[in-house]
């Protein structure tokens, strides 16, 4: 008991008993799972089983689609991310995203990786240089582009263009990372070289990857929780899940007899 | 039935032929007449003189006096319509509600429908003498009023126009830009409108072309009193009304003075022709097709 409390304390993301609604549609159903710091968590499941809806509750993205309804608490450090005393902006600042196609704006590299500090009202311009440098290494991607800085970020290859996204998402220093299939639109070398950058991302931050790609999840995660019609149906290590799941249907689905 | 099909084709297609013979009835109207006109002025005697005298004893033959009071009127106009088209579109594509919207679009464009010659004497009688109390230096005639009564008639032009370029920036740029924390006025200014450059320069340049060539207002309301001036406050002229003062039946046909509305109206054909080749230009060129 004891040591089940300090486990939780440690968790900074917590969602518990959560339901969603569109309109009359029950698209998430009773859902609890608890995120581990540091480490990637993969979102499996056949399309239309709730996974991308869930993962864009942990920063609101729902919250513009007509007729979003939620119940149930999910809990960011404490705190209650839906109710009304949050900052939603300062949420986000905390809890980054990635999409499912490549995003950037049609700005250059640099503005593209300053935008979040900017709006911050950031206008230090050694700080902002420096900042584009050390998140651009980060994301691998400054030998590509260090002479393009200035150049439109359209101009960058799909690949490049979804690294940047993650380090513009980066520069403003979030503790969680939600990545919505990231790599659904890239090709694979593109998507070799992003896993890796992922892979080293958790040494400073908690990521939340969906992935409709059962290698993927199996290559990259710690654990992975697998969602069926709207609930969440296992939620092992990643190892266990793949090897010896729980539930039949979970089998079923990772040996690829339906999805 | 394929009888039927064809007769109708052949009416549709003499349709499409109809406006375009009239198009060009138009401009072969003005070149050639303008060429009269042009054998007795010099071509640099237009472009240069500034006077614009035509109907007086002392003729003199140009056309500057009356493009400043078209540039001077529509500048006001579009000095007032920009930045309100551009903050209803704003609204109401970032901030209103969907059933809003639906209401208020239709309700602006109406302030286009409205008779010019309504705008013109509203511009006369109401907003001139409204200006006086603070302006009282303002001339009964003058640029001013007219030029910002054309301005609350083009803010549906620009506002339309603006909210549907905005409206075409993918739902991923709004996405990405809250997902980083910014707040609807940042995303609004930082990334809708950016995006919708393109798209929002259009509707300006359509919205002055409507304004360059909007008669009535300024026949009513700003004098008719050709002058080389940027002053907004005295009476001056501009091409539409000249055309309008002319063609009202005291000058003889067939005369220089009667010539004049047509080289003055190939100059105004040709402003207007410009900016809309303009904005057509930078619609294909940078409206950016996102997928």
């Amino acid at each position: 008991m004891a040591e089940k409390s300090k486990m939780v304390e440690k968790e900074s993301l917590i969602a518990e008993n959560v339901n969603v609604f569109y309109g009359d549609n029950h698209v998430i159903k009773n859902v609890s799972i608890v995120m581990p710091e540091n480490s990637i968590t993969a979102f499996i499941g056949p399309s239309g089983c709730g996974k991308s809806t869930f993962l864009r509750l942990y920063n609101r993205m729902n919250d513009y689609i007509e007729g979003f309804r939620k119940d149930g608490s999910i809990i960011f450090n404490g705190k209650e991310i839906y109710s009304k005393d949050i900052q939603l902006e300062e949420l986000r600042k905390k809890i980054g995203m990635v999409f499912q196609k490549p995003n950037p704006f049609p700005k250059t590299v640099y503005e593209n990786i300053v935008y979040g500090l900017r709006i911050q009202g950031v206008k230090d311009k050694a700080l902002l240089d420096e900042v584009v440098e050390s998140t651009l290494k980060k994301v691998f991607l400054w030998g590509e582009v260090k002479d393009q800085l200035k150049k439109s970020a359209l101009a960058l290859s799909g690949g490049q263009q979804q690294r940047l996204c993650i380090a513009r998402t980066l520069a403003v220093e979030p503790s969680i990372l939600l990545m919505d299939e990231p790599t659904s639109a890239l090709d694979p070398i593109s998507t070799a070289k992003l896993e890796e950058l992922v892979f080293e991302l958790k040494k400073t931050l908690t990521v939340v990857i969906v992935t409709h790609n059962m290698q993927q999840a199996a290559r990259i995660s710690d654990k992975t929780a697998f969602f069926y019609m709207g609930e969440l149906k296992e939620f092992s290590p990643t190892k266990q899940m793949f090897t010896n799941p729980k539930e039949e249907i979970t089998q079923n689905y990772i040996t690829g007899r339906f999805g | 039935m394929r009888k039927r099909e064809k007769i109708i084709k052949v009416l549709l297609l003499a349709c499409g032929v109809v406006s375009v013979l009239t198009t060009f009835g138009i401009i072969w109207i003005l070149l050639s007449e303008a060429s009269v006109f042009f054998k007795t002025v010099s071509i640099k005697e237009f472009l240069t003189s500034d006077q614009w005298t035509p109907l007086f004893a002392d003729k003199h033959f140009g056309i500057l006096p009356l493009l400043a009071g078209t540039v001077l009127t529509s500048g006001i106009a579009i000095l007032v319509a920009l930045p309100f088209g551009l903050t209803i579109a704003i609204y109401l594509n970032e901030y209103a509600p969907k059933q809003l919207r639906k209401v208020v679009k239709p309700m602006l464009e109406i302030l286009a429908a409205v008779p010019t010659v309504v705008y013109g004497y509203f511009a006369l009688t109401f907003v001139t003498p409204l200006m006086q109390t603070v302006l009282p230096s303002l001339s009964g005639f003058n640029a001013l009023s007219p030029g910002i009564v054309m301005g609350i008639m083009i803010i549906p032009l620009i506002s339309s126009l603006s909210e549907d370029a905005l409206y075409a920036v993918p739902k991923s740029l709004r996405e990405a830009s809250y997902g980083m924390g910014a707040t609807r006025f940042q995303t609004a200014f930082r990334v809708l409108v950016p995006a919708a450059l393109s798209g929002i320069t259009v509707s300006v340049l359509l919205a002055i072309s409507r304004a360059m060539g909007e008669t009535m207002i300024v026949a009513i309301a700003a004098g008719q009193q050709p002058r080389l001036t940027f002053d907004p406050t005295v009476p001056i002229e501009t091409i539409t009304t000249y055309i309008v003062q002319v063609s009202m039946g005291d000058v003889e046909r067939g005369t220089i003075e009667y010539q004049t509305i047509f080289a003055a109206g190939l100059a105004l054909f040709g402003l207007t022709f410009l900016l809309n080749n303009i904005s057509f230009w930078i619609k294909k060129k940078f409206t950016r097709k996102y997928e």
